[in-house]
């Protein structure tokens, strides 16, 4: 091959790099522009604080599930987790099952909100883990897993809530969920440090070049001597992780664990990351995109209620996006391939 | 090119085929035939052309130049579909059989016979299955999953779907490089009755000895001409004659030997006694039967084998990718037992597999990542973070050393060529100053030129007193760099000799007749001969 020829085929790979990259924003800019121009009350502050709220439970998901995919993975069970992992607060915060119905905040001896946000945590990482170890050394593949996953938590919920939900939480707990800080929701406040945080580790740490490397060519990266194994457990772990935060924040702002929450959010979850730009084959994809992503489906859901569209059609649009992202990456992979 | 005057006409000819590929010529001017009821040999060594005239003759790709007959047509395959139409089927080393369905279901694949109903008639289907494949002496129930049998079954099969497709060529791709002795046999005598059935078949190979027990006629290539013709005249073609024919060339400029040999140092590597065991899920793979090795610092040590020798076993075990049954390593002196390529790396360990494709590149990433990624911990600070300047640098001062032609650290390495692909690889290890790097077909895809520039590279990269193993099925390769070069067969090392003192025809001897003792400089072709099965 020329250098001539190298520099062609470079030059189509960095077009092709960049529409990866800002194809999402151009898309959410532009729904954007037509949503304002549609109803200019769309651009209100309020409203706009009003997307971030609703995008950041899933939005924290979608970030570890990025790390996921990253390696060619998925995670299933990350809707079902969500419920186990705030049910596990909610006990917590609580102090026991016993005051399922109770609204009242006075006389509950619960271990405050630092102890339920722990246990939220630490529970997620943990079946995190599990699901992990699974993958790697049982070799049933992550599709499987998680969705035996997605059962097994949802039954765990159930049998700890007894089917109902846990209600009432003290104000300190609550404010992670509906409290402001200036203008801003505290949950999308804490969304953004995460996904700050994750961009950080995935762009600049050996441990995010490892996460490209496995999910770009895992057996490479065996013989480049990665601990491939160990690296696919964390990345549950860390989704995990993840799961239980979104889980806390959004028992805090419900002021209540349902037994029934988070049910079909796998799929906003990988809809988010995969509208960004993040590869289902593994190594190609970016936190900056799965932010994107997330965006695009909350205004879209957002833009689409505010103009008075059914939730049914919302749901359309939102498939039809899905499907047009996913096009779109095979459709890149095919130029870069060439 | 009249050969013997046969009983038979021939079925089919090639004239004079010619076949460039942007600026290579890859056939020049070959011409051979096949006449039914006999079984031809091609033969040469890697590079020769043999792929190039299988891919012409099987429809994958059209003939530059030149002349095709089958059966006195003119004969111009569209696609494999059509040439299997015309009655030539080409079996190749990666079988073609749908693992998931049963034999009988592969035999008639896309024509099932139908009972009344248009419905499939899986009776008859069976019946008919048990049929074909008798006649390649295979007893197995045909309702039986393809993927639970073993390669030399499958071949079969394949043969068998050949032959009830009314195939009248049968041209095999290197079939005997996956099986055991015992398959090797009973895949000969068949190849001998089909003969007898007035089948023409034609035998790709490596294996000198097999081609000698069963051909009737051998047309060898070299350099993408034609070699030449041999006959069997009265007994079987003689294994000198046909190496001769094979190697028959001066070294050429492209490997030319470098001028300055290292000195060979302490040893730094020393490989005694080693075995692997079969792994269940790959229970035709070759096993190290006992290697015994010695690496010294500042040496190229060439490591010649054909496919299937156990070269790459090597060093995946030593690498600690595959696991070792028995045998020793020890490195400076201390024994070591890398479970995986990490222990290894760690211990000072490199390599620098064979398929670069599937083992070595992350097509989806940058040069930069590609490069430092065996050794992120060398180029990121006690946070864990990249030292990103540190690791640019690195990789600039590789790309001046190794001359790697690219735009940015950030190109996407599936950009470069081949051979800057390679450099790159290259550099992943030096970045890691190891003491022991294994290279395994180092210029497997890299063109010409590049071929020479990593020859350069793997001799600088000895000079600096870095013990380097070599393994090529490419004998010029072998003898352009190696200083020291031992040969593989079955899992065995067959022998060892200074650089200086090996040439092709010893080397291919070794390589690829059997010999169990080891031989001296000298090994008699007729004692070779003699062990014909």
């Amino acid at each position: 091959m020329s250098i001539a020829e190298e520099q062609n085929q470079r030059g189509g790979v960095t077009i092709a790099r960049l529409l990866m990259s800002f194809g999402p924003l151009l898309f959410l800019a532009a729904l954007i522009v037509v949503f304002t121009v549609l109803k200019p009350s769309f651009m209100d502050p309020i409203n706009l604080f009003n997307i971030t709220r609703q995008i950041s439970i899933t939005g924290l998901i979608a970030l570890g599930m990025t790390f996921v995919i990253l390696t060619a993975g998925i995670d299933l069970s990350v809707g079902s987790l969500l419920a186990f992992c705030g049910m596990v607060a909610a006990v917590v915060a609580k102090g026991g099952t016993a005051n399922t119905l109770s609204l009242s905040t006075s006389g509950t001896q619960g271990f405050g909100w630092f102890a339920a946000l722990l246990a939220a945590v630490m529970v997620g990482a943990l079946a995190g883990g599990v699901q992990g170890f699974a993958i790697t050394r049982l070799k049933v593949p992550p599709f499987v897993v998680t969705l035996g996953g997605l059962t097994v938590f949802r039954g765990l919920t159930l049998t700890i809530s007894n089917g109902g939900p846990i209600s009432g939480f003290d104000a300190s707990m609550r404010w992670f969920g509906t409290g402001l800080i200036g203008p801003v929701p505290v949950p999308a406040l804490i969304f953004a440090t995460a996904a700050i945080l994750c961009h950080i580790v995935l762009r600049y740490t050996r441990y995010g070049r490892a996460v490209y490397a496995v999910g770009g060519n895992a057996e490479a990266a065996r013989l480049s001597g990665l601990r491939v194994d160990r690296i696919l457990v964390s990345v549950y772990v860390i989704v995990g992780f993840f799961a239980g935060l979104a889980a806390f924040v959004l028992s805090a702002r419900l002021n209540s664990s349902e037994a029934v929450a988070g049910i079909g959010y796998e799929l906003t979850v990988i809809s988010a990351v995969v509208i960004g730009g993040t590869s289902l084959f593994g190594g190609i994809g970016s936190v900056g995109g799965t932010v994107v992503g997330a965006a695009l489906i909350g205004v879209l859901q957002n833009g689409l209620q505010f103009n008075n569209v059914s939730s049914y059609t919302q749901s359309i649009v939102i498939g039809l996006i899905l499907i047009l992202a996913v096009a779109f990456d095979r459709w890149l992979k095919s130029r870069v391939r060439r | 090119m009249p050969l013997v005057e046969a009983a038979s006409p021939v079925l089919l000819a090639v004239e004079g085929v010619t076949k460039h590929f942007a600026g290579v010529t890859a056939l020049s001017d070959v011409s051979l035939d096949v006449r039914p009821g006999e079984i031809l040999g091609l033969l040469g060594e890697n590079g020769a052309g043999k792929s190039t005239l299988l891919k012409i003759l099987s429809g994958v790709m059209p003939p530059s130049g030149g002349r095709i007959t089958f059966d006195g047509a003119d004969y111009q395959p569209a696609s494999p579909q059509d040439a299997k139409r015309h009655g030539i089927v080409t079996i190749y080393q990666e079988l073609s059989l749908i693992p998931t369905l049963t034999v009988a279901e592969n035999i008639f694949i896309g024509r099932a016979p139908t009972g009344r109903l248009g419905l499939v008639s899986w009776r008859k289907m069976e019946q008919d299955s048990r049929a074909i494949i008798a006649r390649v002496g295979l007893s197995i129930d045909p309702m039986t999953p393809v993927s639970a049998l073993s390669v030399a079954e499958q071949q079969l099969v394949e043969i068998a779907r050949a032959l009830s497709l009314k195939s009248r060529l049968i041209i095999m791709d290197e079939p005997t490089s996956a099986l055991t002795e015992t398959e090797v046999q009973r895949l000969l005598s068949i190849m001998d009755r089909l003969r007898k059935d007035h089948v023409a078949i034609m035998f790709v190979t490596h294996r000198l000895e097999e081609a000698s027990a069963i051909c009737d006629r051998m047309t060898v290539l070299r350099d993408g001409r034609l070699a030449g013709h041999l006959d069997r005249q009265g007994g079987p073609i003689k294994l000198p004659a046909i190496i001769e024919k094979m190697v028959g060339r001066a070294a050429s400029e492209l490997y030319a030997r470098p001028a300055q040999r290292a000195v060979a140092g302490d040893v730094v590597l020393s490989v005694r006694g080693l075995r692997t065991v079969r792994d269940p899920e790959a229970p035709h793979a070759i096993v190290l039967d006992g290697v015994d090795i010695d690496l010294k610092t500042g040496e190229i040590l060439g490591v010649a084998g054909l496919v299937g020798s156990g070269r790459t076993e090597l060093a995946r075990a030593i690498f600690g990718a595959d696991r070792i049954a028995a045998g020793t390593i020890t490195l400076d002196g201390r024994e070591i037992a890398p479970a995986s390529p990490a222990d290894a790396i760690a211990l000072g360990i490199g390599l620098v597999p064979e398929d670069r494709k599937h083992q070595a590149i992350f097509a989806a990433l940058g040069i930069l990542p590609n490069f430092s990624v065996a050794s992120l911990g060398r180029f990121s600070n006690g946070f864990g973070f990249m030292a990103e300047r540190r690791e640019r640098d690195a990789l600039s001062g590789f790309r001046k050393m190794l001359s790697i032609r690219m735009a940015s650290a950030e190109q996407a390495i599936e950009g470069l060529s081949g051979g800057n692909q390679q450099k790159v690889i290259l550099a992943r290890w030096l970045a890691r100053d190891p003491k022991v790097l294994i290279v395994d077909e180092p210029t497997r895809g890299v063109d010409v030129g590049a071929k020479a520039e990593v020859h350069q590279i793997l001799v600088q990269l000895a000079a600096r007193g870095i013990a380097v193993m070599m393994i090529s099925s490419e004998l010029p390769e072998v003898l352009a760099v190696s200083d020291r070069i031992v040969t593989m067969r079955k899992g065995r090392i067959t022998g060892q000799m200074p650089g200086v003192e090996a040439n092709e025809e010893k080397l291919m001897e070794l390589m690829a007749l059997d010999r169990q003792d080891t031989p001296g400089q000298d090994a008699p072709a007729q004692d070779a001969e003699g062990q014909t099965r």
